[in-house]
């Protein structure tokens, strides 16, 4: 039932305004992927594609290795999930969810039958006869997944499908979303803004940027080892730091920052390291030390905050504003001198950012 | 819990409902009255204004001309101006904005310099009979209430509600019939009240628009005033009047019932 849906070099326009650039997905059987970024990154151009509703100027698209790039939008048999639910206002629950059916011919017992038992799924046996006006979002939102599954596509497509959901409401949702995706195995693209949302319920998440996906990966790759500068920043790495490699000895490198600080890296550690690289880390990936002895960044620390488990430091050093992480033992004041040391299990290495 | 009403406001109030109300009282009374002349309060209670109207083979031509030409020239209105309006709310983005003032113009340009366009240019130039005339006039006139009405409904209307539809298996066109119109009933019926009312009132381009052996009820008032002054005019309003509301009571109750039995 369920089938692996392949995006292949899809460039779309709005007008004369590029918004997918030769965009490749492959989602295997399954899987769930998550397609994350801000507005306008072209998340909901993918899946407006995928669905139909929109065609692409050149590319193909596959579902179980059938091409649907130029199927109307009604015959390719995906199931949607609307972030303000799209419930058929004049419908009640029940022919809400039984609409799919009827158009597939389904009907009688049997389509009274599959309702009710997919409405006993999501809770709501008891909301039949309802209109969705009379329903809170949560409910809503689960006829619409009702409506969707029911239909038993091989592709599920979600729209930012919890946005309209009070916080409580949108993790209870997540999880129940994941589970009946697990349960019926069905293909799944997810699109969202919200990381925590993406990282918690995706197999792989593809985070996208004007048009491209930076990186698809999975949310534990992603969150420690982003690929590129963009990603780093978008999963919350809060230092880059620009560096020139001025020595190379054996196993070990010695870098530059601006300002001329130097620091020290096993190629044990980090693998090959290119001449000129990013080095990038968390707060967390940042150690303050006032043992003015060791290698490290100089710095002047700035507001110091409490998080629970360490201290926060505001740092300026030469190379810019940094974040860097202190512990509880041993807090040190504004003004103080110090020196920020690498944590070699917390940093990363990225290519430098093209010059825009 | 006692609410304060400044006394102003219930003045206010009484005369708004006096100018409202008044002339309707004043007609309906007239056409009641037993004498030869138009009066009021009426003087003897008498039907015989209403038994004149029928006597009068014009006025029932023209009531029967009336109401075709409102139900005609309205439902061709509703046929273009539904699908206008869903494609200019459909498309709003794509579309250039200028596209929806275009079908408000009608309303913009007096009615009498319409009337007199369509015949000079129209009527005149083809010889066109007058029924058709008189029918691209009135639905000339009625399609701005079309659009704007039913746009008004649609622009409170989420249009993934459509694309949810599609998505389950059903085809654009059907879906337009089975997911969009329901939706934009109200709309559809007070568009439909608003035309019929406005194309069974007019005079101004109907006037143009009329010729030999064809005329609608309102133009006949006016010619028929021309030469009696007789209750016959007080009593044809009262008819008309009750006819429109007659038609738009079963409107209401068949177009929403259908509707709502999808």
């Amino acid at each position: 039932m369920t089938q692996n849906l392949s995006i292949q070099s899809i460039t779309a326009h709005y007008g004369s305004t590029k918004v997918l650039e030769d965009l490749s997905l492959e989602i295997a059987e399954g899987e769930l992927v998550s397609l994350l970024g801000a507005s306008g990154c072209g998340k909901t151009t993918t899946l407006r594609l995928v669905a139909g509703f929109l065609e692409p100027t050149s590319g193909k698209i596959e579902l179980g290795g059938k091409d649907l790039t130029r199927l109307p939008a009604h015959q390719r048999n995906i199931g949607l999930v609307f972030q303000n639910y799209a419930l058929f206002p004049h419908l009640s629950v029940a022919e809400n969810v039984g609409f799919g059916l009827k158009q597939r011919g389904v009907s009688g017992d049997v389509k009274a039958k599959r309702v009710g038992a997919m409405l006993e799924r999501v809770g709501l046996g008891h909301l039949a006869d309802r209109l969705p006006g009379a329903l809170s979002g949560g409910q809503k939102q689960r006829v619409a997944l009702a409506r969707a599954l029911v239909i038993e596509p091989p592709l599920l497509m979600f729209d930012e499908p919890l946005s309209n959901l009070d916080a409580k409401l949108r993790v209870d949702m997540r999880v129940e979303i994941r589970q009946l995706q697990r349960a019926n195995g069905t293909t799944s693209v997810y699109v969202t803004h919200d990381q925590e949302e993406a990282f918690s319920i995706s197999d792989r998440v593809a985070i996208m940027h004007a048009g491209r996906i930076m990186q698809l990966d999975t949310p534990e790759v992603l969150y420690q080892r982003p690929a590129n500068a963009f990603v780093a920043r978008f999963v919350g790495f809060e230092n880059l730091i620009p560096m020139d490699v001025v020595a190379r000895d054996g196993a070990k490198i010695t870098a530059e920052m601006a300002g001329g600080a130097r620091i020290t890296l096993s190629l044990e550690q980090f693998g090959t390291i290119p001449d000129s690289f990013i080095l990038a880390c968390r707060a967390d990936g940042l150690a303050v030390t006032d043992n003015a002895s060791v290698e490290g960044i100089p710095t002047k620390l700035g507001l110091r905050t409490y998080l629970g488990r360490a201290y926060q430091y505001q740092c300026e050093t030469a190379a810019g504003h940094l974040l860097a992480n202190g512990p509880l033992t041993r807090p040190l004041d504004i003004g103080a001198n110090a020196k920020l040391v690498p944590v070699p299990e917390q940093c990363t290495i990225l290519a430098p950012e093209p010059v825009a | 819990m006692t609410s304060k009403i400044h006394p102003a406001l219930i003045v206010f109030t009484v005369f708004v409902f006096i100018f409202l109300v008044g002339p309707l009282v004043i007609v309906i009374g007239s056409a009641l009255s037993n004498t030869t002349y138009l009066t009021f309060p009426p003087q003897g209670l008498s039907l015989r204004w209403f038994e004149n109207i029928f006597a009068i083979s014009a006025f029932r031509r023209t009531i029967i001309t009336s109401l075709q030409i409102a139900f005609i020239s309205t439902f061709i209105a509703l046929l273009i101006g539904i699908p206008a309006a869903y494609a200019l709310n459909r498309y709003r983005i794509q579309l250039p904005g200028w596209l929806s003032t275009l079908f408000v113009l009608p309303v913009l340009v007096p009615e009498l310099v319409l009337g007199f366009a369509l015949l000079k240019n129209f009527a005149a130039e083809f010889s066109a009979p007058i029924f058709l005339s008189l029918i691209i006039g009135h639905t000339l006139l009625v399609l701005p209430y079309v659009v704007r009405v039913i746009s008004a409904s649609l622009a409170s209307f989420d249009f993934s509600i459509e694309e949810a539809a599609i998505s389950l298996g059903s085809p654009p066109l059907k879906t337009f019939f089975t997911i969009l119109l329901p939706n934009v009933r109200s709309g559809v019926i007070a568009a439909f009240i608003l035309c019929f009312i406005t194309s069974i009132n007019d005079v101004s381009i109907s006037i143009f628009m009329t010729g030999p052996g064809i005329s609608t009820l309102p133009i006949q008032i006016l010619a028929h005033m021309e030469q009696f002054f007789d209750p016959t005019v007080a009593s044809v309003s009262v008819l008309l009047m009750a006819l429109t509301v007659g038609v738009m009571a079963i409107v209401e109750r068949t177009l929403g019932l259908t509707f709502l039995a999808k």
